[in-house]
């Protein structure tokens, strides 16, 4: 069996005021990953062309397997898609729909299904038109999950969630990766969730891959260092220093190559260490995006 | 977050609902349980491994180091790490050591006499 569930190579989509390119991207079988972008960044692009539905212009996409877009119909047997854009029959019943769905899967687990429904709080009967926002994100998420598809490709699913109702959306997600042949990739706004539950991180920004890596070094690698510069001391050269901030006596790197060494080489140049602190996923992705536009401006300029 | 999950697990040992020997959570369940990653887990679990709080035999999941003595060391090592910290703080504010066991006294004291008056209300 294929340990990659997705694996994108040199995906390139042009559109006329959107390009996405060169994606590479590789998920592990029974992981979970966060794609995170800002608006815009080309989040639903890229999942549309993993999803078979936009056609990549250049590079392969290998979902399950399967080559897409040629193989989709294959591949969604076993793919769980849930997005905000999709419509469910608003005059039909949730009940209709969980039959709907069950007449077309084999896989379709009723147990699991009326678990899920008292989990979310749903009911068979209620008219898909009368449910609230959450209420229709967590009965798509039902109608996906209940199917025990190998893959799960959920487009911001916590977005406009309350809190209530997103942990009970990340609870399911976890419990779904208790069997390591399932897979799930999400993209989000909500650096929060990705940092709670995702096992691999990949930020994206202006149809670009700006970073990919498995959670735990992602986050060892960030750290903002504090520092005291006596008057004759100059900064020492560190490699990954993102950013530079504070005053000139008391300046404060960011850095994105972190290695315990640097404290040493700081305070060889005479720095004293005041502090070196780790990040949030919020502060990495936003340093992260700060440092690409204004190197990419400079090169322009 | 993968220290809190290691300070969880020392806490379980420290009090003893996990004794030695005791079969813990595979990485996967403890995980779900904590809606967690679980590379997360995995992380804290190797360190909590390096630490010689838990064993983890291969295909078979982990279980908390067969160790009598475990228990009292993390316990010990907590203290060592608090008094460290106490004595770093002591420097900077130019306090002599018997300036920072008398304030050490007193807390203790101070303690003594507010767990009873917990216990009588």
């Amino acid at each position: 069996m294929n340990h990659l569930s997705v694996q994108f190579t040199s995906v390139s989509k042009r559109y006329p005021h959107f390009t996405l390119d060169d994606i590479d991207l590789e998920l592990p079988t029974g992981s979970i990953m966060g794609f995170v972008g800002a608006n815009g960044a080309g989040k639903s692009t890229t999942i549309r062309i993993l999803m078979g539905l936009v056609h990549q212009d250049r590079g392969t996409v290998e979902v399950l397997g399967r080559s897409m877009p040629a193989d989709q119909a294959t591949a969604k047997r076993d793919i769980g898609f849930v997005s905000e854009d999709m419509r469910l029959y608003g005059t039909a019943t949730l009940g209709w729909h969980m039959e709907f769905i069950r007449s077309i899967y084999p896989g379709w687990e009723q147990r699991y299904a009326d678990k899920l429904l008292h989990r979310f709080d749903l009911k068979p009967e209620q008219k898909i038109k009368g449910l609230s926002h959450g209420q229709r994100v967590k009965a798509a998420l039902l109608l996906a999950l209940a199917r025990r598809p190998r893959l799960l490709v959920l487009d911001e699913p916590t977005t406009g969630l309350d809190p209530v109702a997103r942990r009970e959306v990340l609870a399911e997600l976890m419990a779904v990766l208790i069997d390591e042949q399932r897979t799930i990739f999400f993209s989000s706004q909500n650096t929060l969730d990705v940092e709670q539950i995702c096992d691999q991180i990949t930020f994206i920004d202006r149809g670009r891959i700006i970073d990919s890596a498995n959670k735990e070094i992602f986050l060892d690698r960030w750290r903002r260092v504090r520092l005291m510069l006596p008057p004759d001391a100059i900064l020492p050269r560190l490699p990954g220093i993102v950013e530079v901030g504070g005053s000139s006596r008391l300046p404060v790197l960011t850095i994105n190559q972190f290695d315990p060494a640097m404290v040493a080489a700081c305070q060889d140049a005479g720095a004293a260490v005041q502090a070196v602190d780790a990040m949030t996923l919020e502060e990495i992705f936003i340093a992260n995006v700060q440092s690409r536009r204004e190197s990419t401006e400079s090169v322009v300029a | 977050m993968y220290l809190q999950i290691m300070e969880q697990v020392k806490q379980k040992v420290g009090v003893g609902d996990w004794p030695p020997g005791e079969e813990i959570p595979s990485i996967r369940a403890m995980a779900v349980a904590l809606r967690v990653s679980v590379i997360t887990v995995k992380r804290a679990y190797l360190e909590l491994e390096r630490e010689g709080v838990i064993v983890t035999q291969h295909g078979k999941g982990s279980i908390i180091a067969p160790d009598p003595g475990l228990a009292p060391r993390l316990y010990d090592r907590e203290l060592e790490d608090h008094l460290e910290h106490a004595a770093r703080i002591g420097n900077l504010l130019g306090l002599t050591e018997d300036d920072l066991a008398d304030r050490l006294r007193e807390v203790s004291a101070r303690l003594n006499t507010d767990i009873p008056a917990k216990e009588n209300a």
